[in-house]
């Protein structure tokens, strides 16, 4: 039998019966939308992450003080070790060639006030090559000077959230607030890039790394972001990290170096099993719809039985006969697969354009894993019914007797 | 031909054994017109499985076309059927979802011929039994009379050489019931072999050669108490 006759011959059946075909192809649309539309949201977490790392800038080495080797998943706060990481030491890894810029950063929260208005921020010490290997830049004013660094300027960047809070629509730059005890003058107001890995960054306030020595009253960083320069190899230059730290703190490397790709890795390896799980979970749901063919292709061999007959008794083979109901349920699976694939990317089409900021989409391999699925599924639960049309006896059958 | 030697055939019925088939003989050769008759349950519809390869004797042999058929596998006992009988039943059997063109082209399609080559055949076994007009109406929409020529067209649209009917009229008004008789008359001047088994007495005595079977076996057979050869025509 050809396969076009085959399918035409299916189609016929399907059209015979619109009502049960609409229902199993919704079973099965249902089952590989689910698929589809459950690992759009992993694979949407994975595709923000990476988002979220590049708005970091590029190939970023972030070093902390402490020896907690990490290789992945959250950066220690702080580190445990007699020893800080210095201004100096930043500077130092800042001089490696393969290193193009470096940001010292002292962390913590202090009151910032104008006038009556008063607000509790995240303030950052840092220089002006923060700037840089952050990829931010000021909407009004200006960022940091050089002398930010060597230093203890009174001056400040504001988030822009923060701006917002304090002066309203006023102008900022070039006005006063009170940061701890300090007058500090508004040289910047910080562009709106939102949150980046947690921390608000229009809800922040900047200050040079030395006024930030003064008011938290301590020599050691939180940790100082290196920017590798275009081309540079990464491990090469965390050996020369390690080197300089060694020069400088007796011989040991007491740091922790943490490197852009292997905080995504970690989070890569995470969400993508998570999204195989919830891949097997929406599974579950197709093979539920394989049963329900197997279900259906039962009733439909025990009202066909007089066709059966028929086309056994006009030549064909058991073969043919077990070819015709399996194609039923393949072709049932295939029409399925493609609504069930339709639905989900129109849906993820308009989440997407509701919500731009979460990039859903669907892996690669959603469509191909949920189709195999499918057609596993169709294909183990139509065996039952299609060896029973295949071995009913022509001329019972046809009578319309039950062997 | 059909060449039957002590063929016997036992179903089980509500558990006790019925025997269908006791030591049957027959032969029967091409472009022969037999009629079998007999009272229900005397076989003769068994008799005809058999000749069609839908059935298997428990014992005997059973060869067609000088072929012994006892030991083939299903596959080539369906292939052997597709290409060699063509079947009528007294329920017409036809595929309701089908139009009439779509159910006379089921044997070839099941036989994988082109679609092309199907057309042909199909318009024209449709036209032999005067339905080609009526060819993409459904069985729905055919009387009985109707419903029987599809089901002969599609009996003949893999030109076989041998025709079963069983029952052919069992359904059908007098006068339809004559118009079928007569196109497989004509089938068989065309040099099928026709073996048409019937309570009706007048069809049956309208073939040349007639069986009568009682209990499972023929107790008169035209050919065997005469001698006589019966050519077609």
């Amino acid at each position: 039998m050809r396969l076009a006759d085959q399918l035409r011959f299916n189609w016929q059946v399907f059209s015979g019966h619109p009502l049960r075909t609409a229902l199993l192809l919704l079973a099965v649309a249902i089952g590989v939308a689910a698929v589809i539309m459950l690992t759009s949201l992993g694979e949407g977490a994975r595709r923000y992450i990476d988002a979220e790392f590049s708005s970091l800038g590029n190939r970023l080495i972030v070093v902390f003080p402490g020896r907690n080797e990490t290789t992945g998943g959250a950066p220690p706060v702080y580190g445990n070790t007699a020893r800080d990481l210095t201004l100096e030491d930043a500077r130092a890894l800042g001089r490696i060639p393969s290193i193009r810029g470096y940001a010292p950063i002292i962390a913590g929260t202090t009151p910032v006030s104008r006038g009556s208005r008063s607000r509790e921020v995240i303030t950052l010490g840092t220089n002006a090559g923060f700037f840089d290997v952050r990829q931010v830049t000021a909407s009004q004013g200006r960022v940091f000077p050089a002398r930010a660094e060597t230093d203890a300027l009174a001056i400040c960047v504001l988030g822009d959230k923060l701006k917002q809070e304090l002066f309203g629509n006023d102008w900022a730059v070039g006005e006063w607030v009170r940061i701890g005890d300090r007058r500090m003058r508004v040289i910047g107001v910080l562009e709106d890039k939102g949150e980046s890995f947690g921390m608000d960054m229009s809800d922040i306030v900047l200050i040079p790394v030395k006024t930030a020595e003064q008011i938290f009253n301590t020599p050691g960083l939180f940790r100082v972001i290196l920017e590798l320069g275009e081309g540079a190899d990464q491990d090469l230059a965390i050996e020369r990290i390690y080197q300089v730290i060694r020069d400088r703190h007796e011989g040991e490397d007491d740091v922790t170096v943490v490197t852009q790709d292997s905080i995504l890795a970690a989070f890569n390896n995470i969400l993508t099993v998570l999204t195989l799980a919830i891949a097997a979970i929406g599974a579950i749901s197709l093979v539920v719809a394989g049963i329900l063919v197997m279900n259906i292709s039962l009733i439909s061999v025990s009202q066909r039985r007089g066709e059966i007959g028929l086309l056994k008794a006009i030549g064909a083979s058991r073969r043919q006969v077990r070819e015709l109901f399996l194609g039923e349920s393949m072709l049932l699976m295939v029409l399925g697969i493609v609504l069930g694939a339709v639905f989900a990317y129109g849906v993820v089409y308009v989440v997407r354009g509701l919500y731009p900021a979460f990039p859903l989409m669907p892996p690669w391999w959603a469509v191909p894993s949920a189709a195999l699925t499918a057609l596993s599924a169709g294909l183990l639960f139509s065996w039952l019914p299609a060896r029973r049309a295949s071995n009913l006896d022509p001329v019972l059958a046809m009578r319309g007797i039950a062997e | 031909m059909i060449e039957m030697r002590e063929v016997n055939k036992t179903y089980l019925m509500g558990g006790q054994p019925l025997q269908a088939l006791k030591d049957l003989d027959l032969n029967v050769g091409p472009g022969e017109y037999l009629s079998v008759m007999g009272p229900s349950g005397s076989g003769k519809s068994t008799l005809l499985n058999m000749i069609g390869l839908l059935d298997r004797p428990d014992s005997g042999s059973y060869r067609l076309n000088d072929e012994p058929t006892e030991a083939l596998s299903e596959e080539a006992r369906a292939a052997l059927r597709r290409d060699n009988i063509g079947f009528i039943f007294q329920a017409f059997h036809l595929v309701g979802r089908l139009s009439a063109f779509e159910n006379v082209e089921l044997p070839m399609v099941l036989a994988g011929v082109a679609p092309a080559e199907r057309k042909r055949a199909v318009n024209g076994v449709l036209d032999q039994v005067g339905l080609l007009s009526r060819s993409h109406h459904r069985p729905n929409q055919l009387s009985g009379g109707q419903l029987q020529r599809v089901a002969i067209a599609r009996a003949i649209v893999m030109k076989p050489r041998i025709l079963l009917a069983d029952e052919p009229t069992g359904n059908l008004d007098q006068q339809s019931g004559r118009d079928i008789v007569e196109v497989l008359e004509n089938l068989n001047q065309e040099g099928i072999t026709l073996i048409v088994v019937t309570h009706d007495m007048a069809m049956g005595k309208r073939a040349r050669r007639r069986g009568q079977m009682v209990d499972g076996a023929i107790v008169s057979d035209d050919l065997q108490s005469s001698g006589a050869a019966h050519a077609p025509g």
